[in-house]
């Protein structure tokens, strides 16, 4: 397994490096050094000397990713592509335009985040697994054909209309919860409880269907049948068998999910007031600060691939048939 | 736990539904319930602030973008100097009530005289002609005694020596805010603080925005920029590009320290704007130490910087900033004190903005800004008493906001019940659209082709009917233009003689807008009669460049379609991103644009400058985005600029103001009016454009705040009990089918105690 896992390691460096080709080719295609300059010292009274100095300072004076004014190697090393690149794979993301120091406001915005992510996130695994069963063990009644109803209806709807509805709802008119903000501590526990039941919610139609569709396939599988005639109850049948053997494709949506729950959400966020890395990035992406876009596609990445590794070693936790050459 | 067991019991890991598991997470939730419920008790359940807070002297404010720079030098953007203003105290300010906007003193003893001297350094009487004058001097005296706020930065032993000026990484190393110093210090403002600061205008590592207008005119500016970037580069190569750079070692000739209290600027020729800069944070005192401070290695990297944590002697001082969620100003216990106005305009009495006169302000404790980037939830908490002021967005405008019989805003009859009021104000601002003077269509090549070029500026000037606009896409909020300069700017005209008369006709007592034919008229004299070129017979063509927008403004673009279609003319909208619109403006590739104007000071030259030939976009990257040049307007406003406000100058201004509304090279728009809400708690309220540090002069009436956020927040529990009942009643035939399934079942559940399956029937 060691074996395997050092090969993927090895090759998620050129996604990475491919990752970051794309990224930085897509912002420079928006925006030029110099709009990024013009972005940060502001609209009015900017000379174009004060926007050469800007650019000089954080080394975007240097071509974009072919130095033609100097020789050998250097036509690709003395570029921004180059410089930018190096440093972020040795895990070294600089400074935002703000002068911001972008490690530590990963690490300071990494913790709301995860404090709406992960119990949305265990919640939703909990609530939507529960609720494909139930649809399941009711199959082909009224519980199940109103339940998918309910589930297309859910999904049909965009998850901006949950937010604005659920403020509108449980803080507006029932005044239950604070509509937006954040605390310190366990104060943060009264403004998480609005998004994390709407980003339950928001999600339900379309896991529980997924799960439904997985535990349906199961329970056609001869085992079951065999479960049935040996004369085991229901309950049993699914929560020992259908849902063990449903462990593989459950667990292909769920582990992978797992590290990019440290990057939270763009909108909710947004709506939510939580300082998180969604958030974050959002500014970042208005502000055109590349320093801070390009740190979080790439840690956005490397997440993702960690989370593609973990998820191949849980397959070898649940089925002992499944091996890691 | 072995690999095997693993995988056993992972199902059961992830997905408790075990009974004993359900009871226990039952507890847990219902502990939680409790917690949670316990910790909002004293406060509203959907209160966002803790309950300790309850009933204090604070204002609560929302910010929806996180300011960029809170040094004095660099921050510009209105939302940066909402909090700089608080902090730092330049020399003068503004009187918070009188209109026209009057400068007065702030940290200032007194308003500084501007002396006049010719080239060989002889004084010259103050009404000397402006071309005589080779340098204009500023004598500042500040009041003594000033101390600046608590900060590590002045922080000192028994010996005097500075505790935090020689960090080691070990000193910091459990660092993370500035509040993490267990101690803090103070002194005495000094003049050589201000000094610093005019010198730091030119420091190569800070970007200042003002740099290359004050470089035109303090003596020396430009210089030691380049002094300072020499020693910059000698300096930093030896120590790190962050190393502190002691200003004070390299003496600037056009800002000098005279005494402890009194500091000297030398100003360039005559400037009389030069005194509206002194209001502004650009030019606040700002300590030595500040920036010694900050400048230590392993600072940065935790984000304790000047930019981020400023030093002032004001009335508040940042005790809290994290701009991702929270940024906290609380009384500076060190301020100097100040009196609330004891005179204002004639209305101010009436308002009860003089009830307060004489008393020691700031009134307010402390200002909490919290983030909310979204409207929506701004909006929702100011009508839940969590804000104390809003601005009106389109979306909620016509729930605030309605229209008296006479056309007069105000608040609709549910913010009334809440006891809201509207204060509204036209800003110092100007939204205008520009025709590129470059442009071979709408600005002209030959003498003849500028001539047409005019006239179907004019014709456009008539046919696009901005009363309209501004009753539609503003919701009312604002006043056609008849030139550049705004209302409450001096040197503009009201009634008939400030009325643009190539576009309005005055008629009983009011401005009309010409009637179309005669837009049609000038567009035939323009060589387009009907909208088709004389010449070729082609239709006219038009290209209005816009930035990217939502799907909200297509309605005001298709708007602004039909206005150039009552001239049958056709206007193509280029919707562009804002990068590459303003780099179609600096290339003079626009043709019609739309653009606009807030102003830095009280003064007709910060308009008119924006059609000054030399200050052109195109080659001298100036102000001018539409390149208009008239020799005649040029050489006025030269003459102008350099005026103090007189009859003579307002003869001028009416001059210049003719020349441009013939030349029409600006439809003029029209001038935003800003709508604010408060809440009956929220006192001493005046909308000021142009001053910034008003916080202090704010009052709140924290008991009626509380009373009314009670009554507003009642908690509704019935919903609750609705879901559960609504639960119980789809769960009920749901348990009745899974219990008869499950006693039909041959094998059931397996005991906890023994681990055996029940047995039924003969299956084994």
């Amino acid at each position: 397994m060691l074996n395997y896992i050092i090969r993927r390691v090895l090759y998620a460096i050129p996604i990475l490096i491919g990752v970051n080709l794309i990224t930085f080719t897509l912002f420079f295609v928006v925006n030029s050094p110099d709009d990024m300059a013009r972005m940060q010292l502001g609209i009015k009274r900017v000379t174009p000397e004060a926007i050469t100095k800007w650019k000089q300072e954080r080394g975007y004076d240097k071509p974009l990713m072919f130095n033609d004014a100097v020789e050998g190697t250097e036509k690709f090393t003395r570029t921004i592509f180059f410089e930018k690149s190096v440093a972020m794979f040795a895990f070294d993301f600089g400074r935002a335009d703000d002068g911001r120091d972008i490690a530590h406001e990963i690490k300071t915005r990494m913790l709301p985040s995860l404090a709406i992510a992960l119990p949305v996130f265990l919640l939703g695994l909990f609530v939507y697994i529960f609720f494909a069963l139930t649809m399941v063990f009711f199959r082909a009644t009224y519980v199940d054909f109103w339940g998918v109803v309910l589930c297309v209806a859910l999904m049909s709807i965009s998850s901006l209309f949950y937010i604005i509805g659920g403020q509108f709802l449980i803080s507006k008119m029932w005044h239950l919860v604070p509509i937006s903000g954040y605390g310190s501590g366990w104060n943060a526990a009264k403004f998480l409880v609005l998004p994390v039941i709407i980003g339950v919610i928001s999600g339900a139609g379309a896991s529980t269907r997924w799960y439904r569709t997985i535990f349906l396939e199961e329970m056609g599988k001869d085992y079951v049948r065999t479960a049935r005639a040996k004369g085991l109850s229901e309950s049993l049948v699914l929560f020992r068998h259908v849902l063990r053997n449903a462990m593989i494709p459950i667990l292909t949506g769920a582990v992978v999910l797992i590290p990019l729950l440290f990057l939270g959400s763009l909108i909710a966020e947004s709506f939510f007031g939580i300082p998180g890395l969604g958030s974050y990035t959002i500014d970042a992406i208005n502000s055109q600060d590349f320093a801070v876009v390009r740190a979080m596609v790439f840690l956005g990445s490397l997440l993702y691939i960690i989370g593609l590794i973990l998820t191949d070693i849980s397959y070898t936790l649940v089925d002992p048939r499944v091996r890691l050459e | 736990m072995n690999v095997a067991g693993a995988r056993a019991t992972f199902p059961f890991l992830v997905f408790t539904l075990h009974y004993r598991s359900m009871k226990a997470l039952s507890k847990y939730l219902l502990v939680s319930l409790v917690v949670f419920i316990c910790a909002c008790s004293g406060n509203s359940w959907n209160s966002p602030y803790p309950a300790a807070d309850t009933g204090k002297n604070i204002l609560y404010t929302p910010f929806a973008e996180r300011p960029k720079h809170l040094d004095p030098v660099q921050s510009y953007s209105s939302n940066e100097i909402l909090l700089t203003a608080q902090i730092y105290e330049p020399p003068l300010q503004y009187h918070y009530l009188k209109r026209p906007y009057t400068l007065i003193p702030s940290a200032a003893a007194e308003m500084p005289v501007a002396q006049y001297f010719d080239e060989n350094g002889k004084r010259l009487h103050d009404s000397a002609d402006a071309k005589q004058i080779a340098y204009t001097i500023y004598e500042i005296s500040i009041k003594p005694g000033i101390r600046y706020q608590p900060h590590p930065a002045f922080a000192t032993n028994e010996r005097g020596e500075f505790l935090y000026h020689d960090l080691t990484p070990d000193d910091i190393a459990n660092v993370y805010k500035l509040s993490d110093f267990s101690h803090t210090g103070s002194r005495e403002l000094t003049a050589e603080d201000y000094v610093f600061e005019i010198k730091r205008l030119a420091h190569p590592k800070l970007h200042s925005p003002i740099f290359g207008l004050m470089a035109d005119y303090i003596v020396g500016l430009k210089e030691y920029s380049m002094t300072l970037q020499t020693a910059v580069v000698a300096q930093f190569n030896g120590q790190g590009s962050d190393a502190y750079l002691d200003l004070n070692n390299y003496p600037l000739e056009g800002a000098e320290a005279v005494s402890r209290y009194t500091y000297r600027i030398k100003i360039r020729g005559k400037y009389p704007q030069f005194m509206y800069w002194l209001a502004m944070p650009f030019f606040a005192p700002i300590p030595w130490e500040a920036e010694r401070f900050y400048t230590q290695k392993g600072l940065a990297e935790k984000n304790i910087t000047f930019d981020w944590y400023p030093v002032g002697t004001g009335p508040y001082m940042l005790t809290e900033n994290d701009p991702n969620r929270m940024m906290i100003l609380e009384r500076n216990p060190n301020f100097h004190g100040e009196a609330y106005p004891s005179e204002g305009m004639p209305d101010d009495v009436e308002a009860g903005m003089l009830a307060d006169a004489g008393r020691p302000l700031p009134f307010i404790d402390k200002v909490i800004s919290s983030r909310d980037k979204e409207s929506i939830p701004r909006w929702n908490k100011f009508l839940q008493g969590y804000y104390d002021a809003s601005a009106i967005g389109s979306d909620s405008f016509d729930q605030a906001v309605q229209l008296t019989g006479q056309g007069e805003a105000t608040v609709t009859e549910a913010m009334k019940r809440q006891g809201i009021r509207l204060e509204t104000a036209v800003a110092a601002s100007t939204n205008y659209m520009g025709f590129n003077m470059f442009d071979p269509v709408v600005g002209g090549v030959t003498k003849q082709g500028r001539e047409s070029a005019r006239k179907l500026r004019q014709a456009i000037s008539i046919a696009v009917d901005y009363e309209e606009y501004v009753s539609i896409f503003a919701n009312g909020r604002g006043i056609p233009a008849q030139g550049p300069i705004p209302p409450g700017i001096s040197g503009h005209r009201e009634g008939e003689k400030g009325t643009n008369p190539i576009v309005y006709d005055w008629v009983n007592g009011r401005a009309r807008r010409k009637p179309i034919e005669a837009a049609k008229a000038l567009l035939a004299e323009a060589g387009y009669p009907n909208g088709m070129d004389a010449k070729t017979g082609a239709p006219l063509v038009l290209y209005f460049d816009v930035t990217a927008r939502g799907i909200d403004d297509k309605s005001s673009l298709d708007w602004m379609r039909k206005q150039f279609q009552k001239l049958n003319i056709q206007l193509v909208v280029r919707s562009t991103d804002y990068n590459r619109f303003q780099d179609k403006i600096r290339k003079g590739n626009a043709q019609i644009f739309e653009w606009g104007w807030n102003a830095d000071y009280p003064d007709p030259e910060n308009f008119l400058f924006l059609l000054h030939g030399p200050q052109q976009k195109v080659g001298n990257e100036g102000e001018n985005a539409s390149n208009y040049s008239n020799p005649e307007y040029d050489r006025l406003f030269e003459q102008m600029k350099n005026m103090e406000n007189s009859p003579e100058r307002q003869q001028i201004i009416d001059r210049m103001i003719d020349i441009l509304r013939h030349d029409a090279p600006w439809l003029w728009g029209y001038h935003p009016k800003d709508y604010g809400l408060y809440h009956a708690w929220y006192g001493n309220v005046k909308p000021n454009r142009l001053s910034h540090n008003n916080i202090k002069y704010f009052r709140i009436d924290t008991e009626l705040r509380e009373r009314k956020r009670q009554e507003w927040n009642e908690p509704v529990l019935w919903p609750i009990g609705l879901g559960l009942i609504v639960l119980a009643a789809g769960l009920a035939p749901a348990v009745a089918v899974y219990r008869r399934r499950e006693r039909g079942a041959g094998i059931r559940k397996r005991e906890p105690e023994t681990g055996k399956p029940h047995q039924r029937g003969g299956i084994a």
